[in-house]
């Protein structure tokens, strides 16, 4: 098929699916008249029986906790064919890689922009279900912390932070947390994922019951599969294959 | 113009899949495909919207103020981080076809195989 064929084939369906979309948006309820229940249900019920004041957290990781498991199973599989498809068996010991920073300002403002960075992660994490935040915001804000490292210091300062043998069990302790505390629920005779201890107090870290260690997991696994990928992706780029 | 931002989830969806169609690229491709994904989180989120509704957060709020679906944000939230690490499979596919076959045009590489 050339690529003119191609082409005009597209414009031709295009036209058709554009105009069934279109067709189908004039008839969806006008913007900011929202129907559907859940939504209203949710914002009701969260936080009397949860004593969740974020009700999105508690959404991912409670009311549609199993669905989160299945998400974080594609993002742990995703991940697993990034590395399995770079990681060459065998690589040269890194040489002389000349991307050090040469700006002492951009050195001292960077390594503090590393703290502050880890720091607002971890902080939206661990407050993710009492204020806007939660596992996946906090770990993907972790890990652009870490990142930062790199680019401020050197491949040399990164290296041992994304190791392998040190991202590895961490990310799979982040996944596999998840389907342990679903697994806690069975063996108590309740069903996968049920929300296992008291409510806690509102509006304060101990409340939510299952949904803090759940979030927990769900924060170290985003952090450490963005980790791994992007040291995946750094080594491809910086050390020479042997 | 209540049902704009439809539209726009709707254009953005065409707009994405046109490029997939014409890429001359695969690292161009794998961003078109991100496009089009982006157009569900339009969709999702405006879906959500309520008219004059707050973030659903009731830390400080009091229960009951009106408050956007929060259903489809969870949605949006988990599928943006996996969409991520998708793309970066996408990415890391793309890298092994350039080593073997030494190009990044769909087209050639097609060639190559007919």
């Amino acid at each position: 098929m050339t690529r003119r064929i191609r082409i005009g084939m597209f414009l031709a369906a295009g036209a058709v699916v554009g105009f069934l979309l279109v067709w189908a948006s004039v008839d969806l309820p006008s913007f900011g008249h929202y129907r559907g229940p859940y939504g209203y249900v949710l914002n009701r019920v969260v936080t009397p029986e949860r004593h969740v004041t974020e009700v999105v957290t508690a959404t991912v990781f409670d009311y549609r906790g199993f669905d989160t498991l299945g998400e974080e199973l594609i993002l742990f599989a995703a991940v697993t064919g990034v590395v399995l498809l770079l990681r060459p068996e065998e690589r040269e010991a890194a040489g002389n890689l000349g991307d050090q920073v040469g700006s002492d300002a951009v050195r001292v403002f960077g390594a503090l922009a590393v703290g502050l960075c880890v720091l607002v992660g971890l902080w939206l994490i661990a407050f993710g279900y009492v204020t806007p935040g939660g596992g996946f915001q906090g770990g993907v804000a972790v890990a652009s912390g870490v990142v930062l490292l790199w680019l401020v210091a050197s491949y040399r300062a990164w290296e041992p932070v994304a190791r392998d043998t040190a991202l590895d069990p961490v990310e799979g302790l982040g996944a596999g947390g998840y389907v342990v505390i679903g697994l806690a629920a069975l063996w108590s005779g309740l069903p996968y994922l049920t929300n296992l201890f008291g409510p806690g107090t509102s509006g304060t870290l101990v409340s939510g019951g299952s949904i803090p260690f759940v979030n927990w997991a769900a924060g170290i696994e985003v952090a450490a599969a963005l980790l791994v990928l992007f040291s995946e992706f750094l080594d491809e780029y910086i050390v020479p294959l042997s | 113009m209540s049902v704009l931002p439809y539209l726009v989830a709707a254009w953005v969806c065409l707009v994405g899949l046109y490029g997939i169609v014409t890429s001359r690229h695969l690292v161009h491709l794998a961003l078109c495909l991100t496009i089009t994904q982006s157009s569900t989180y339009v969709l999702l989120l405006a879906i959500g919207y309520v008219q004059g509704g707050g973030p659903p957060v009731f830390k400080g709020v009091e229960l009951g103020t009106t408050a956007v679906d929060p259903v489809v944000q969870a949605l949006a939230l988990t599928d943006i981080v996996v969409s991520v690490t998708v793309l970066a499979l996408i990415l890391a596919l793309a890298l092994d076809v350039h080593k073997d076959t030494g190009t990044m045009d769909p087209d050639e590489i097609a060639d190559m195989q007919g």
